[in-house]
């Protein structure tokens, strides 16, 4: 079993080289070969996640422990990887097959494959390294290549877009790098289990605290959390449609959210200050990112806004179980709190995916972002028009649909737990979001066809087949994830990973081995 | 004690150059300074005064394993000097293809997007 | 860009078939000396950068230069992974990066597994890239000037 686990990074690498050289001779290579790699790590995730019960722990270059020393490079996939492993490639198939159609106009295709199969395997790693550096190396990769893609149409916008991007999160990963020194300063180890063991037999001292900080700085700014926000609305609107997917719905979770859960529950020991801190942000995130997404009229820069909104719902519901499990109160409510937050993780990048898709096709088919010049296209592209219609109602909170269940979930935690202002402010945020995307269907959609629209005469019809598929795929998960409250079903995807973070204290021992 | 406050000091300059100055150069110029300090600081991290170098092998093979200079900080430098090496190169791509669009270094006219 | 003065030209002449072999020099002792594959391939870029630098990139094809040195850098990075894969494969360990060559003696040029063949393939990757890199911001800035 444990052979599986460099697949998830040396695939798709493979696959990025390989289609950067047979590119140069084969012109079409990268375009399929992108969505077979991605296609065959999804059914390698899902295989995963039906039979892996213990966690699997593979030590690179085979070097065994050194007396009670890990010298080796560790990999773990466990119940939280293997989440975030299906959400990465099953985004990242979808995104990648959507691109075949909406990338035919842009030149240097292969090099968008080449970037696209480097984001992805960087997030990969991540997502199975349990080495704090490896992590930093790994994040890189990932972030680096997305800077690039994020400019990829060297037009104004997306240059300047870009460079905001690389300055802000170039500063957020030297602060990554001041904390992992410090860190290894203080404990003189790398691996993620180890230190945890250190800190639980040693206690914090204040090199680690300052660590602490500094780690929830940087990567807060890669989650684009609210003080840090700055350079997502810009990044995420300028970026090519299925790359917006792919930054808004996978990128910021599985380098931002993702390391923030995996340090602050299972390498430092869960704090009350920490949990306040994050609980707060996270809250702020919620109201903050929803309030600046009212006022926007360009299409995809107000789903950039909803991102930061519903990033927030996904650190909070996690910050509330932090704050129960730190007061040692009930760890049912924990259970329960931390459940909802990574349902809303899938949630948020199934519909934010396939929301970012719809406006790709909108402007694939017409050429226009602002929502005001828009209009009346309910006819013309009816797939367009009904997979957004779904998506929109997931994101706001509409009972059959997905994203309903995961925000009721968080909404019942935040009483249980006795936050009864948390809960207040869940539902008004869910509130104005409903109203920010029936503006978005009125206008885009079921208006009457705007005159800006007729006079410059474009012929707006469906868009081709792989876009289709990939939207139509998604609007389904839209309402087949709401199965996920179903117990048996629970138990096979999402108790895992919550058991992960809820026990926190047992990832070093079952890493390790003792 | 000092020289750590001299890296964080050099950080602090290279945070000056990326927040005050104007020009996209310089920018970049202040981020490859910031990234330099937590090199040094790294590096300094692993350094033992009169530290031999961790190699196990002809004259060092018989000595105790004790004064040495802790090799792990310097692998991990290298690694960001790489990571470095391609975000500044990516950076002054960017910058060059923006000089081209607007024809300025200056941030205050580049300013397509708002916040 | 036009080259430099003769001095420059002719020193150059001299100097950079020496840098190139000290690169390949560091690259293949890494695994003994201080070095290995990123100083030497860095060192080995140097040397064409110094003659495009002396001779000026008049006469040369930028783009098909690039296009070179960047298939190059990509099956540098093929052969360095189907390495690390080959020792999931070898062995029947299913160990990622794992060294199946025999150590050899502590010292001697050939030792130490793979670890050789690693800094080989980094060096051509690095050595490919620095040129890549260099090749693209002399490709943007003439696009720029003109």
């Amino acid at each position: 079993m444990d052979l599986y686990i460099p697949l998830f990074v040396a695939v798709p690498l493979g696959g990025a080289f390989l289609s950067a050289i047979i590119g140069h001779f084969l012109k079409r290579f990268g375009r399929i070969f992108t969505s077979v790699i991605l296609a065959f790590l999804t059914g390698l995730s899902l295989f995963l996640i039906f039979t892996v019960r213990e966690p699997l722990v593979l030590k690179v270059g085979g070097w065994e422990l050194l007396g009670k020393i890990p010298i080796a490079i560790y990999m773990v996939i466990d119940g939280l990887s293997i989440y975030m492993l299906l959400i990465i490639n099953l985004i990242g198939f979808l995104s990648a097959f959507y691109s075949i159609s909406y990338m035919k106009k842009f030149t240097a295709e292969n090099n968008y494959y080449t970037l696209f199969c480097i984001m992805t395997a960087g997030m990969n790693g991540v997502v199975i390294s349990g080495d704090i550096f490896n992590i930093y190396v790994f994040m890189e990769m990932a972030a680096i290549s997305s800077y690039a893609l994020v400019a990829f149409g060297i037009e104004k916008e997306e240059l300047e877009a870009s460079f905001k991007y690389q300055v802000l999160g170039g500063m957020s990963s030297l602060f990554i790098l001041l904390g992992i020194g410090l860190l290894y300063w203080s404990t003189s180890t790398l691996n993620i289990a180890d230190v945890s063991r250190i800190i639980f037999s040693n206690g914090k001292s204040e090199l680690i605290i300052f660590a602490q900080v500094i780690l929830l700085a940087g990567f807060g700014l890669k989650a684009a959390m609210i003080p840090f926000h700055a350079w997502l609305p810009d990044a995420h609107s300028s970026a090519p449609s299925p790359i917006s997917s792919m930054l808004s719905g996978v990128l910021i979770k599985a380098i931002g959210a993702y390391v923030i859960l995996r340090l602050f529950f299972n390498m430092f020991a869960i704090t009350y200050d920490v949990s306040l801190v994050i609980t707060i942000i996270g809250t702020l995130s919620m109201v903050t990112g929803v309030l600046l997404a009212i006022g926007q009229w360009d299409i995809k820069r107000l789903l950039a806004y909803h991102s930061i909104s519903q990033m927030g719902y996904v650190i909070l519901g996690v910050g509330i179980g932090m704050l129960v499990l730190a007061k040692n109160g009930d760890r049912s409510v924990a259970t329960l709190s931390i459940a909802g937050g990574l349902f809303h993780l899938f949630n948020h990048a199934v519909f934010k995916g396939l929301l970012f898709l719809n406006a790709g096709a909108v402007e694939y088919e017409t050429g226009i972002r602002d929502m005001k010049k828009l209009g009346g296209l309910s006819e013309k592209m009816p797939v367009t028009a009904s997979t957004s219609l779904s998506a929109s109602m997931s994101i706001s909170g509409i009972p059959p649909f997905n994203g309903f269940f995961s925000k009721l979930i968080i909404i019942i935690a935040a009483i249980q737990a006795g936050y009864y202002v948390l809960s207040i402010l869940a539902v008004f945020v869910s509130i104005i979001t409903l109203a920010s995307f029936l503006k978005v269907q009125r206008f885009t959609f079921f208006n009457k066809k705007s005159s800006g629209l007729e006079s410059s005469g474009i012929s707006v019809r469906e868009v081709p087949f792989t876009m289709c598929f990939s939207m139509i795929f998604l609007a389904v998960l839209c309402i087949v994830l709401s199965l996920m409250i179903i117990p048996s079903v629970r138990e096979i995807i999402l108790t895992p990973a919550v058991d992960v973070l809820v026990n926190a204290g047992k990832y070093s021992a079952t890493v390790l081995g003792y | 004690m000092i020289i750590y406050l001299l890296c964080i000091f050099l950080f602090l300059v290279g945070l000056y150059g990326v927040v005050a100055k104007r020009n996209l150069i310089k920018i970049v110029i202040g981020l490859a300074i910031m990234e330099y300090s937590v090199n040094l600081f790294l590096i300094l991290i692993g350094y033992v005064k009169g530290g031999a170098a961790p190699i196990r092998s002809g004259e060092m093979a018989d000595k105790a394993f004790t004064n040495f200079v802790d090799p792990l900080p310097q692998a991990m430098v290298l690694t960001a000097i790489v990571i470095g090496l391609a975000t500044t190169a990516l950076l002054l791509a960017i910058a060059i293809r923006i000089y081209k669009k607007y024809g300025t270094f200056d941030i205050r006219e580049i300013k397509n997007l708002k916040g | 860009m036009k080259g430099m003065t003769v001095i420059v030209k002719k020193v150059t002449e001299l100097m950079c078939g020496v840098i190139f072999l000290y690169g390949i020099y560091i690259i293949i002792h890494g695994h003994l000396t201080p070095g290995g594959g990123f100083a030497g391939g860095v060192i080995i870029a140097g040397s064409f950068i110094l003659l495009i630098l002396s001779f000026g990139s008049d006469f040369l094809a930028l783009k098909k230069e690039e296009t070179g040195s960047s298939l190059i850098e990509s099956s540098a990075i093929l052969t360095f992974l189907i390495i690390a894969v080959l020792g999931m494969i070898i062995g029947g360990t299913g160990v990622f990066f794992k060294n199946f060559l025999p150590g050899g003696t502590i010292g001697k040029l050939i030792s130490a597994g793979v670890i050789p063949l690693y800094n080989i393939a980094i060096g051509m990757e690095v050595a490919a890239a620095i040129l890549t890199i260099f090749l693209a911001l002399l490709i943007y800035k003439d696009e720029v000037l003109k």
